[in-house]
């Protein structure tokens, strides 16, 4: 099972993060914090697993990371997951999405678009287990809320003011 | 209502935070929107709501609190439109959890929204519901859930058969209801629902054994085949990972199987063909190739076994090692060392590999490789591999070599064939990597050398060649001082000489140099100095010509600002001037070590090694709260870690030293001779004449269990003369001019004690808690009404055992405490045994003040460290 999904910027902002197992606000920013400063220490010729995290991540918990640009990817699951897949769910099905969603994602695409964000990590995972891999079908399914969300809100008072927080 | 009244807009909130160029401003930031949305929430505006939820999920992002947004969460879910409902249930994921009450309050919503007609709605209800559903949830929206995994849009099925893993994880009792549901399932053709649905069985495995059972009898031929077809498909784009067919789905499924075959050896039976063709079979140049490689290993180590499927998946890893992707190395060794338990023979085969993998540029990989490497040395393969290890230390990463040092040294003290090529293995990763080998390392060694009777000569003469090479490694240098120190007569005389040793001269004064020039070494730290200063000692009386430049050299040291090297130098100096006719007897060699008590110790002493390392004090396994002991008293205390030194300030241990030869006065032999624990080894090594020095500080830190008894103590005990009398130096000896004592004067005064008639008073509970009872039992000497003897017996009231137990006391100052070694360290549980231990309280104001006392028990129960404290106040008045 995944436990978090975690995006940080290079000078440890989140910049997206959902946890699959309940933790309270203080701990969920602990945790972001913990892995921020294990992956900045990193260097960049090693391998993308870690398994020693330390205790504040409980036993069994290991953890995958991508460095793109001014993003880590991290993804944090329990030893009922094979890690060379979940790099390939990293790289391969939710980057992938995110830049055809964005036309090659940048750090900006992904802090203001943040709502976007939720909508295609919750069409890739769902209660912490993979809920979709190919990339063509989240995108659709992405559009198509889009498209719900435009025209119901169509008409509403709403409608002139808001809709730039989802909209790119 | 002023529809500017809720600020700004999220993407303008998003550019002033990021604008914000401290914390404080973008604190500044957050708490201006956080009034206005309260203010839009009182005001209960509804028109901006989905607006200020969103803005509240990034301002949780950042970790601020957020919890007044939540019942907007449910307000929006409950409003008609799909983006507020959307916004809602985001809200709904982040800022609630399933502890909350608020739940309770949306689980209706939820179940109107899976009947929703729109699917996108019922999407986002599966989704909010597979994320944070509760317990209760679960029970309440199962069936709508099980409705749902018939639902004709595959997207909606795939949500909901995640949802029912989170359904039968929070209820397992409902995990039947889903078993044909997910059954059915495997057999679609939508791969997202496919997969789902095969994760769906694999919890439902783990979860039911009659789900296990059910899909193993009528499903496993159905999931081969599956398989098969995946693994032979042409290529297909939407699935496909670099140029293989849905990765994914092939995982899971094996991971299915592998679930299946378990400890079965028919459902073993009916996959081995399909595993055997996926290992073959599958790409190996690409992650997604090898992530499948890697489950199919991983699914043909847990089946039953079939012969050559499991040589097949070890070699697979085996050439998982060469890959150019550190990803794909580290992957394959975790693998290995679970593949060592179940082959350790197919495993043996790759070990060239995984030691070049010790070599790897990738310190994550190297770290796991040692410990592989660790994991196959066995007796027969133990020196080729130390080669190429002590070989590879000298290329290693200065912040690697510690771990690889710690590891060769316990495989060469593992396996080591015999002794010499033992000393000769420690002697070259001492001059590698002298710095980084942890104490007990060079610890045994020295116990290993002085058992090898027969080589010592040959270990003293090695040494010094490795001193002169590689001088600068302390522990190198620390084992040469010893040595020299001990058996510096074999290294000028060349005394048992080996035939391989090419002959070496070395001159009385050569030997001295080296100590010389480690002493004065400003690199050094205190013990080795230290310990320097005492092979000066023994030297001064094994080379009687160098006697006087020994002296000269140790005459130096009496002005040193180092306290520790000041008070060795006036003493030692003051031996080889004044006690001419003492010294051979106390510079004798040391006494054999005993092997089995120093493995046996240090054994126990790992975690304290550890916790040392920490700095803190430790408790060690034979109960003493060991403080950071004083360099001094572990210079030749070769297990430094695990004789329990107590607290003893410099004072206690002079009083040891000066313990030698004292003339006792007045003391019973043998009488009430309690040992105070973890008496100075070093020192008790001088005090010749006195089976054992006795101090007492007035607060004592005391063990419970005996002290080692056989510490090198013991086997000094044979060294005094049978006819030496017991003495005890009272605390009071400290304050008396230690020059005194060197002199010789006896001056203080012990205190002599006999076990009489000890008068009767009652008894007390001193002490008693949920788990604990502690009883004091008095005792007195009409002769000696200052003192009472106490014995303090300890039950366990409660249902666990406690281990490790400690008992500690302090007193004012007006108290003398001594408290004898207790009966045990474990208690077992209701009561059912005591631990015994006797004190001895002196009252310096007796009849004046009464007995107070401060207590503090620790032990351990359920291998958690608990701690007591308290305070005795109820000694009878008359004590």
């Amino acid at each position: 099972m995944i436990k978090a999904v975690m995006v940080i910027n290079t000078f440890g902002k989140p910049r997206l993060s959902k946890f699959y197992e309940f933790q309270p606000v203080e701990k969920q920013q602990e945790l972001i914090r913990h892995v921020y400063t294990v992956l900045s220490n990193r260097p960049d010729n090693v391998s993308n697993f870690i398994r020693s995290l330390g205790a504040i991540f409980g036993p069994d918990t290991r953890l995958v990371y991508k460095h793109y640009a001014t993003l880590y990817f991290v993804f944090l699951f329990d030893n009922s997951e094979n890690e060379l897949a979940m790099l390939d769910l990293i790289q391969a099905v939710f980057v992938e999405t995110l830049d055809k969603c964005f036309r090659s994602v940048c750090e900006l695409d992904v802090v203001f678009n943040y709502s976007k964000m939720h909508i295609i990590l919750d069409e890739i995972i769902l209660g912490g287990q993979v809920l979709e891999t190919d990339s063509v079908e989240v995108v659709k399914a992405v559009e198509e809320i889009s498209k719900l969300e435009s025209t119901t809100s169509a008409g509403t008072l709403i409608n002139k003011s808001i809709p730039s927080w989802w909209a790119r | 209502m002023n529809p500017f009244s809720s600020g700004t807009r999220l993407r303008d909130m998003i550019r002033a935070i990021r604008a914000s160029k401290t914390a404080a401003e973008e604190r500044a930031v957050v708490r201006k929107e956080c009034a206005a949305i309260r203010a839009a929430i009182s005001d209960n505006d509804h028109d901006y709501r989905h607006r200020n939820l969103a803005k509240l999920m990034f301002i949780h992002m950042l970790g601020y609190p957020t919890h007044f947004g939540q019942m907007e969460c449910l307000k929006l879910i409950a409003s008609p439109g799909f983006p507020e409902k959307r916004i809602g249930y985001l809200g709904l994921m982040l800022l609630l959890d399933e502890r909350q009450e608020v739940l309770m309050l949306v689980t209706n919503s939820i179940k109107q929204d899976l009947n929703h007609t729109n699917q996108y709605i019922v999407g986002l209800a599966l989704c909010a519901l597979g994320n944070i559903g509760s317990a209760e949830m679960a029970r309440d929206l199962a069936p709508e859930v099980e409705r749902l995994l018939k639902f004709r849009d595959p997207n909606i099925r795939k949500k909901a058969a995640l949802c029912s893993i989170r359904i039968i994880k929070k209820v397992p009792d409902l995990a039947e209801n889903f078993i044909h549901a997910a059954a059915s399932l495997l057999s679609e053709k939508h791969h997202g629902v496919l997969i789902t649905g095969v994760q769906l069985c694999i919890d439902l495995c783990k979860i039911s054994t009659e789900a296990l059972e059910h899909f193993r009898k009528k499903c496993t031929d159905g999931l081969v085949k599956l398989m098969r077809d995946l693994a032979n498909s042409p290529y297909a784009p939407e699935y496909d990972i670099s140029g293989i067919t849905d990765p994914f789905l092939q995982i899971r499924l094996l991971r299915l199987l592998r679930s299946l075959g378990k400890d079965d050896a028919d459902a073993s039976d009916t996959m081995n063909d399909i595993l055997a063709q996926v290992a073959t079979k599958t790409e190996s140049n690409k992650n997604a190739g090898n992530a499948i490689l890697y489950e199919c290993v991983a699914a043909i180590m847990s089946v039953e076994d079939n012969g050559g499927l499991r040589v097949l998946a070890i070699n697979i890893l085996g050439r998982f090692l060469s890959n150019r992707d550190n990803n794909i190395r580290y992957v394959a060794l975790n693998m290995l060392m679970k593949a060592l338990a179940v082959d350790s023979q197919a495993v043996q085969r790759h070990r060239t590999t995984i030691l070049e993998c010790v070599k790897d540029s990738d310190p994550s990989i190297r770290k796991r490789a040692v410990e592989l490497v660790y994991l196959l040395v066995n007796e027969s393969n133990v020196k080729p591999m130390t080669k190429e290890l002590i070989e590879y230390l000298e290329a290693s990463d200065p912040e690697f070599r510690g771990d690889l040092t710690a590891k060769i040294c316990s495989i060469v003290e593992k396996f080591s064939p015999e002794k010499i090529w033992y000393i000769d293995q420690m002697l070259k990763v001492l001059s590698e990597a002298g710095n980084d080998v942890k104490d007990e390392a060079w610890h045994s060694l020295i116990v290993v050398i002085t058992n090898a009777s027969n080589l010592h000569g040959y270990a003293v003469r090695s040494l010094y060649r490795s001193v002169q090479a590689a001088g600068e490694q302390e522990t190198l240098v620390r084992v040469a001082i010893w040595c020299i120190g001990e058996y510096g007569d074999m290294l000028v005389n060349n005394a048992g000489r080996l035939d391989i040793e090419e002959p070496l001269t070395v001159t009385e004064s050569d030997a001295v140099d080296v100590l010389e020039t480690s002493f004065k070494s400003h690199s050094f730290d205190l013990t080795t100095r230290a310990m320097c200063l005492i092979a000066l000692l023994k030297l001064s009386s094994r080379f009687p010509t160098c006697s006087q430049r020994i002296n000269d050299i140790i005459v130096q040291y009496k002005g040193s600002f180092v306290l520790e090297l000041q008070q060795r130098a006036i003493e030692f100096n003051s031996i080889i001037a004044r006690h001419q006719n003492i010294r051979p007897s106390l510079v004798e060699r040391m006494p054999v070590l005993d092997e089995a008590t120093h493995s046996g110790r240090k054994a126990g002493s790992v975690p304290a090694a550890v916790s040392t390392s920490q700095g803190v004090s430790v408790n060690l396994p034979n109960g003493v709260a060991k403080p950071s002991a004083a360099p001094l008293v572990d210079l030749l205390d070769l297990s430094s870690d695990d004789v329990p030194a107590p607290s003893s300030s410099g004072g206690d241990f002079l009083q040891d030293l000066l313990g030698v030869d004292l003339v006792p006065v007045s003391s019973q032999s043998g009488t009430n001779q309690a040992q105070v624990s973890g008496t100075n080894v070093l020192l008790d090594l001088l005090s010749i004449g006195t089976p054992s020095a006795n101090s007492s500080p007035s607060t004592i830190q005391a063990s419970p269990s005996n002290v080692d008894t056989k510490s090198p103590m013991d086997l000094l005990d044979r060294l005094s003369s049978p006819s030496a009398p017991s003495v005890q130096v009272s605390t009071t000896a400290g304050s008396s001019p230690m020059l005194d004592l060197l002199n010789g004067f006896p001056s203080s005064s012990p205190i002599a004690v006999t076990e009489g008639n000890g008068l009767a008073y009652p008894s007390i509970v001193a002490f008693e808690s949920s788990s604990l009872k502690l009883t004091f039992n008095f005792s007195k000497q009409p002769e000696n009404p200052q003192t009472t003897l106490i014995e303090a017996s300890f039950t366990n009231k409660s249902g666990e055992v406690l281990t490790n137990f400690i008992f500690q006391a302090a007193v004012p100052k007006f108290l003398q405490l001594h408290l004898d070694p207790a009966s045990g360290n474990m208690l077992p549980a209701n009561s059912s045994g005591s631990i015994m231990q006797k004190l001895k309280l002196t009252n310096s104001q007796h009849g004046k003040k009464s007995l107070v006392m401060r207590i503090r028990i620790a032990y351990k129960v359920n291998n958690k460290d608990v701690l007591e404290e308290g305070q005795v106040n109820n000694f009878p008045r008359e004590l």
